[in-house]
């Protein structure tokens, strides 16, 4: 749940209405309940889109979280996930 | 209007406000609203999500709850309850469904529970949890609404329920509840037994019913004729209300009775007590006029508890009911389970036979530790009034024998304690049994009184179990054989001296008192509701006439004509009210 936590937090803060697709379903990124619902497991692709005035900021912003800070995860903990894997 | 066929459990007519139970375990019931209440249920959705953020809060600014897992699992609580989607959803689901609040939270969040349950991902379907925990933190809100209205009532309802637990049943406002409705139960459901304490009607084993139900909607339940009718149209409401009210006024007349003596014409007293089953119906034998009580069932201490019952609920139970009669006979009954029926913890392996196997009496000779915990609570309750024990299924000399050693054991241990006890206890047995029927000059001899159980001499005697639809028209007290076997068990009761009650249902059948009036009882023991009722028929015979209708039905070799004349005569005295 604490990235999705994290996915919708990020959202929250931003104006534009802000949406996430995979293959099935499209869910609003500020709604946990939709975005949990997505299920979105570790490889899944899935496609961002924004519309209003932050858009272009919103965008980048989720992109930094996903791709670079990786959810925040602690270094201890990925380490542990890298081991088991 | 919609008229439903149940088991009539408790007679009366009760025309209110339905008010539905929800079970505890949160399954709950679909129930449908009116449009200008739509409003009204969402209002309610949006007060249990701003309490339920508010307790999390608080609870999250508690210090224990700072180590990080927990945290998270209250921050992703907290992000649903804040979700306008998600609250979305409940609320759309009430405006087009139109149903009420707790059934939209409790269904949409089980979707959305079942839809993580369905992933194949450990780590997402685990997650079905934390949104169970979700729904039970909005439901205790808005159920413990409908809680809070079952306790502080203000206006007359009827109690509409799948089933109702004790717990349920002893949190009502008894002032305000006028009767029961279940889809479930039988006629010794706890519904059953709660609503003939009460004296209010009840209807039982009406299958599906609380699901279409509209909460506002006008409900009659007819005890009498076991009917339930749901928004009755103004025709049926009219009818109703005439019924009930020539009903209620019968009532009153015979509760004008209760302060009178339960004497014959001819100035025969004959002693009226009360079966119960739990300690707070000792106050209904008294207030219906009940001069004590006649058998005390303890059954349900084994029952409702779900494990053995202690020595001191015991003794708390035998208590209270005796503080109600201080000076009147208080008769206890020992343990009379079977051992199909009795808790998990001390169940043994199932019988092919159960009616005819370890149960009673047997049961607790071959378990004195239970026996020896209630025979114990019983003595030391036997110093608060006139407490009197009496042991069931009772077949021959020997169990009885073996019964009242262990209860002198029993009074040895209590010495040793300096524990008062009434060393001169009425040791009394239930004949219920042909066996003990037919040797009951011998068991007379080593008893200090009898109660004729009637429903089980019966059945014993007949072979006919009148649970079985099929069999149970055969199941009649008006057979030549029953009428016989009860002759001979007064008689010798009579020529030993000792005491002799009835506390079958025969007991409480109006067509029965002049019969058994006229073979000699003395005295009753029946359902307190039945107590004024039964009165008013003593108080309108003669012992004369009741010997005479006695000696006839000894001629007669058919139960149906022996029913016949015992129909006849009661009809003469209570003409048009049987």
């Amino acid at each position: 749940m604490r990235p999705a936590m994290q996915f919708v937090d990020l959202a929250g803060s931003f104006k534009s209405d802000i949406s996430v697709s995979n293959e099935v379903t499209t869910a609003d990124a500020k709604s946990i309940m939709q975005m949990t619902m997505l299920a979105a497991t570790c490889g899944s692709k899935l496609r961002v889109r924004a519309r209003g005035r932050d858009a272009k900021d919103a965008l980048e912003a989720i992109r930094e979280l996903v791709e670079e800070k990786l959810f925040g995860e602690p270094p201890g903990e990925k380490a542990a996930s890298v081991q088991k894997g | 209007m919609e008229i439903r066929k149940g088991i009539g459990v408790s007679p009366g007519i009760a025309i209110a406000r339905c008010m539905v139970i929800d079970s505890k375990d949160y399954r709950i019931p679909r129930r449908s609203i009116l449009d200008s209440q739509r409003a009204k249920e969402i209002l309610r959705v949006r007060r249990a999500f701003a309490i339920a953020i508010k307790d999390l809060t608080d609870l999250s600014e508690r210090k224990h709850f700072e180590e990080g897992k927990i945290k998270d699992i209250f921050a992703v609580h907290m992000r649903f309850l804040r979700d306008k989607t998600f609250r979305k959803r409940i609320m759309d689901f009430i405006d087009k469904e139109r149903v009420t609040a707790e059934y939209a939270v409790s269904t949409i969040l089980r979707e959305i529970a079942s839809h993580f349950e369905g992933i194949d991902d450990p780590y997402i379907s685990e997650r079905a949890a934390d949104i169970y925990d979700i729904e039970r933190r909005l439901l205790v809100h808005l159920l413990g609404k409908v809680k809070e209205e079952v306790e502080h009532l203000r206006e007359e309802v009827v109690i509409m329920a799948h089933d109702l637990t004790p717990t349920q049943t002893a949190s009502f406002n008894r002032t305000f509840v006028k009767g029961f409705a279940t889809e479930a139960g039988g006629r010794t459901s706890h519904t059953a037994i709660i609503s003939k304490t009460m004296g209010i009607p009840a209807v039982v084993a009406l299958g599906d019913m609380t699901s279409g139900i509209n909460s506002e909607s006008i409900v009659i339940i007819d005890g009498n004729r076991g009917v339930v009718v749901i928004d009755p149209d103004e025709e049926t409401l009219k009818q109703y209300r005439n019924y009930a009210q020539q009903v209620s006024l019968f009532v009153h007349q015979l509760d004008e009775l209760r302060d009178k003596p339960a004497v014959t014409r001819d100035e025969v007293k004959v002693q009226l007590l009360g079966n119960i089953e739990f300690p707070e119906e000792s106050a209904m034998v008294r207030d219906k006029g009940g001069e004590g009580i006649g058998l005390y069932r303890t059954e349900f201490l084994y029952l409702y508890g779900g494990t053995e019952p202690t020595e001191e609920d015991h003794y708390q139970a035998y208590a209270q009911a005796v503080k109600v009669f201080p000076h009147e006979p208080v008769v206890i009954r020992t343990m009379d389970l079977g051992a199909d029926k009795l808790p998990q913890t001390i169940r043994q392996t199932p019988e092919a036979n159960p009616v005819l196997g370890l149960r009673s009496i047997r049961y607790c000779l071959q378990n004195l530790g239970l026996f020896k915990t209630q025979l114990r609570a019983i003595l030391r309750a036997s110093v608060l009034g006139d407490v009197r024990v009496m042991f069931p299924l009772i077949t021959n000399l020997q169990e009885l024998r073996q019964a009242k050693m262990i209860l002198r054991d029993v009074m040895e241990d209590l010495d040793e304690y300096a524990a008062p006890y009434n060393a001169k206890i009425p040791v009394g047995i239930m004949i219920e049994t042909p066996s003990s029927a037919l040797t009951s000059n011998y068991l007379a001899t080593e008893s200090d009184f009898f109660s004729i159980g009637t429903n089980d001499l019966i059945q014993y005697t007949l072979a006919v179990d009148r649970g079985n639809e099929h069999v149970s028209t055969l199941f009649s007290a008006a057979e030549p054989a029953i009428v016989r076997i009860l002759r001979s068990v007064i008689h010798d009761a009579g020529k030993a001296g000792i005491g002799l009650s009835i506390c079958g249902e025969v007991a409480s059948d109006p067509e029965y008192i002049m019969l058994l009036l006229g073979m000699g009882v003395r005295t009753l023991s029946l359902a307190p509701p039945m107590i004024p009722e039964i009165k008013k028929i003593i108080r309108s015979v003669s012992i004369e006439d009741c010997n005479m209708l006695a000696r006839r039905v000894a001629t007669l070799d058919s139960q149906r004509q022996i029913k016949n004349l015992l129909r006849d005569a009661a009809s003469q005295i209570l003409p048009g009210q049987l």
